[in-house]
């Protein structure tokens, strides 16, 4: 059984310029102690599948339909009192820019023990045991006096070490990491996620690791989903997606990027450009752009389902 | 080879108030950069963030002065010439940014910002701004009916089209490339690479292109040079720098880059701790020493110098000669081979 199942999300923003599509009938799951990857282009839903996950979706924003089942429990249905010792306890989210979740008239280690001490009704001194020592897993040397320090004199990858922290704190089964290393240089990147591959394997947690770098799908991935246009269009373990693509957009994807290629000649390219979510394309989103393209993928909507053991595909050159 | 540009000793430091005392201080943010680049070709300046790199893009063009140092173009020395006689560079040269969005003038629509360039040296005639403006908007891929909008009204890949036939609209001859495709998605980033080979071809263009990126340096670069802290660390030819890498802060640094391929997944990667450390008191001796796991006591004390270990191969590493790094190496050999 799946730790998280989410069928069918749709979640869309109602602004001045029209109803955007953000997640538009997103279908995946993720299982117990994995690093489930959502890879896609700019603007395809990846944050707002997230933030719908964790309730975080406020006006003119509106979570339509779908479910997110955790533990048999439905995240989209129960009361706002149970999601939130849901948020830090099961599921807890980093975001790519750290500085915006720290605050900066607080110490970190203040921010570090905050949630844990409410949780938990930690005392002031097991507090701070805890905090260092989580300062120390997220290996910041100096915990007692780096746990003293304000966010601003601490370096990007200190920051995002100190965010990692904060999310570990209360133990959560689940981490949904949101471009956590975006920001950041990639020798301090490499540090980064070796240490979250670490943190996970010690604590048996699942990860959701959303990127639109296909190196760290590779690097560091089990099982990835590709997005398109609010919709999740191929799903299957990293190996499998990058030997053997099938949807023509994950197909196109891969046939961009800069390997594989004699130096210096043509890459392979997806012509046109990404369609406004206000008015994404009816039938199959990837139409427009696609060379099987017929008349039936412009009618009707192809569905996600599975064509070969754990490789889903939602393609209708695929349906039987 | 004729060499287009050639830089000797060049260094640059910016005086930046503030700090805990209210001193101001040196950030030496090019320290001694020798390097050329060759007619044609496309020399990669990859390092991290901080480390210089568009600062050196900055000074070869003269768009900012040298504090110290020598640039020659074409045989001239361009060193220390006023902005007045410059301007038969500023024809033979171009940029383009990594960020489209912030480098076009957000007032200004597309037809303006190809005309300028124009203007400002001197061509006057309707009809032949018309003709270059046309030419040039096919050349990039871009059609007529998109001169007379804005940049906020294109997208990030056609911004970015625009950016590139504004820096080529007068014919140079070298074209600094400052992380072009980095604020890009995948798919965009191979159409304007794509746009970017073509018109080196097309129009024998000299490129000196500023990455992080890896992958995409050795797909578009014939030669590449490392950037550490304001220095050079290694230079040579992609195929040979990637095959035969000899400096540990370029091995941890190709060690780090993720390969978007699973079957080069390495669970034995070259991996450094640290951070990059600071420009206005860079460590003594060799920069990388704080970071490095071979670091010993001359490393501490003595500058290594750039020399040549193999043939066009340059590397500043006191130790070159005990390290062997191959095996962290080899998967890099692999990036080559086709995925599916
Ligand atoms: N608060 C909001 N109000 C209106 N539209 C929004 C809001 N948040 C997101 N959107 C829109 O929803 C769509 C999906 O956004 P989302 O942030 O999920 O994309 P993403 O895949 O995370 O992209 P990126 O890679 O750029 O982070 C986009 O078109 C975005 O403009
Ligand atoms: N005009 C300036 N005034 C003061 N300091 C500057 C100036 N321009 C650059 N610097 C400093 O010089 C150093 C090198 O900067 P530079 O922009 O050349 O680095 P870079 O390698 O291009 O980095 P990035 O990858 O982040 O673009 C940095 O520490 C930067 O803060
Ligand atoms: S459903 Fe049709 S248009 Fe969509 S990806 Fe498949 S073949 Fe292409
Ligand atoms: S000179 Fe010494 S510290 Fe510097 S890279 Fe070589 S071995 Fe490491
Ligand atoms: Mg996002
Ligand atoms: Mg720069």
């Amino acid at each position: 059984m799946p730790l998280l199942d989410v069928k069918g999300l749709k979640t869309y923003f109602y602004t001045n310029r029209g109803v955007v599509k953000a997640v538009d009938g997103a279908s995946f799951t993720v299982n117990e102690n994995e690093i489930f990857c959502l890879v896609g282009e700019t603007g395809c839903g990846k944050s707002v599948t997230a933030l719908s996950i964790m309730r975080l979706i406020f006006p003119p924003g509106k979570i339509l339909s779908g479910k997110a089942l955790y533990k048999e429990e439905d995240l989209l249905k129960i009361p706002e009192s149970e999601m939130q010792k849901i948020r830090g306890r099961e599921i807890s989210m980093v975001f790519q820019n750290p500085m915006n979740s720290l605050n900066p008239v607080f110490t970190i280690g203040y921010q570090i023990s905050e949630a844990p001490t409410v949780h938990f009704n930690l005392s002031k001194k097991e507090a701070w045991k805890r905090t260092t020592d989580l300062i120390r897993d997220v290996k910041i040397t100096d915990a007692d006096t780096r746990a003293k320090c304000y966010p601003h004199v601490l370096s990007g990858g200190m920051r995002q070490r100190t965010m990692m922290a904060m999310m570990l704190s209360c133990n959560p089964n689940l981490l949904i990491a949101d471009e956590p290393t975006t920001s950041l240089d990639v020798t301090i990147q490499a540090q980064i996620l070796d240490l979250l591959i670490e943190i996970k394997k010690k604590r048996r947690m699942s990860v959701i690791l959303i990127t639109h770098n296909f190196g760290l799908v590779a690097e560091f991935g089990d099982r990835v989903a590709v997005m398109y246009c609010g919709k999740v269009v191929e799903i299957g373990d990293v190996t499998t997606i990058f030997r053997n693509p099938l949807h023509p957009y994950t197909r196109g994807l891969l046939r961009c990027l800069p390997i594989g290629y004699k130096r210096k000649s043509k890459l392979g390219f997806i012509p046109g450009t990404l369609p406004s979510p206000i008015d994404t394309p009816s039938g199959c989103s990837f139409h427009p752009r696609c060379e099987h393209s017929t008349k039936s993928c412009k009618l009707r909507e192809p569905e996600l389902v599975e064509y070969e053991k754990n490789h889903f595909v939602a393609c209708h050159l695929y349906e039987r | 080879m004729e060499h287009l540009v050639e830089v000797q000793d060049l260094k640059k430091s910016f005086l930046t108030k503030g700090g805990i005392f209210g001193k101001s201080s040196d950030v030496k943010a090019v320290d001694g950069v020798d390097l050329y680049l060759n007619k044609g070709e496309t020399l990669g300046v990859v390092g991290e963030s901080g480390c210089g790199k568009t600062t050196l893009g900055r000074l070869v063009l003269r768009l900012i002065k040298p504090t110290s140092g020598k640039i020659n173009f074409d045989e001239v020395d361009i060193t220390n010439l006023s902005e007045r006689k410059l301007l038969w560079l500023r024809k033979r040269t171009g940029m383009v940014f990594q960020d489209p969005s912030a480098s076009l003038n957000p007032r200004m629509n597309i037809r303006s910002t190809l005309k300028r360039p124009l203007v400002v040296h001197g061509i006057k005639d309707k009809n032949t701004i018309q003709k270059r403006i046309i030419e040039m908007l096919e050349k990039v891929g871009l059609n007529e009916d998109q001169l007379e909008r804005f940049p906020h009204q294109i997208s990030g890949g056609q911004q970015q089209r625009v950016a590139i036939a504004r820096a080529i609209m007068l014919n140079p001859d070298l074209v600094v490339l400052d992380e072009p495709t980095s604020s890009l998605d995948v798919s965009v980033q191979a159409q304007i690479l794509n746009l970017l080979l073509k018109l080196q071809r097309d129009l024998n263009l000299t490129y000196l292109f500023i990455t992080h990126d890896l992958v995409v340096e050795r797909h578009v670069s014939d030669r590449i040079v490392v950037m550490y802290c304001g220095k050079i660390l290694e230079s040579a030819d992609t195929d040979e720098l990637l095959g035969n890498t000899m400096h540990p802060y370029t091995v941890s640094l190709f060690s780090s880059t993720p390969i978007p391929n699973p079957h080069l997944k390495s669970t034995n990667r070259f991996i450094v701790g640290g951070e990059p450390p600071s420009l206005i008191h860079p460590p003594r001796g060799c920069r990388f020493h704080p970071r490095c796991p071979y670091a010993e006591g001359k490393c501490k004390k003595v500058e290594p110098k750039l020399v040549e270990a193999a043939k066009d191969h340059f590397l500043a590493c006191h130790k070159f000669e005990e390290i062997d790094l191959l095996t962290y190496v080899k998967r890099f050999w692999k990036l080559m081979e086709r995925l599916n």
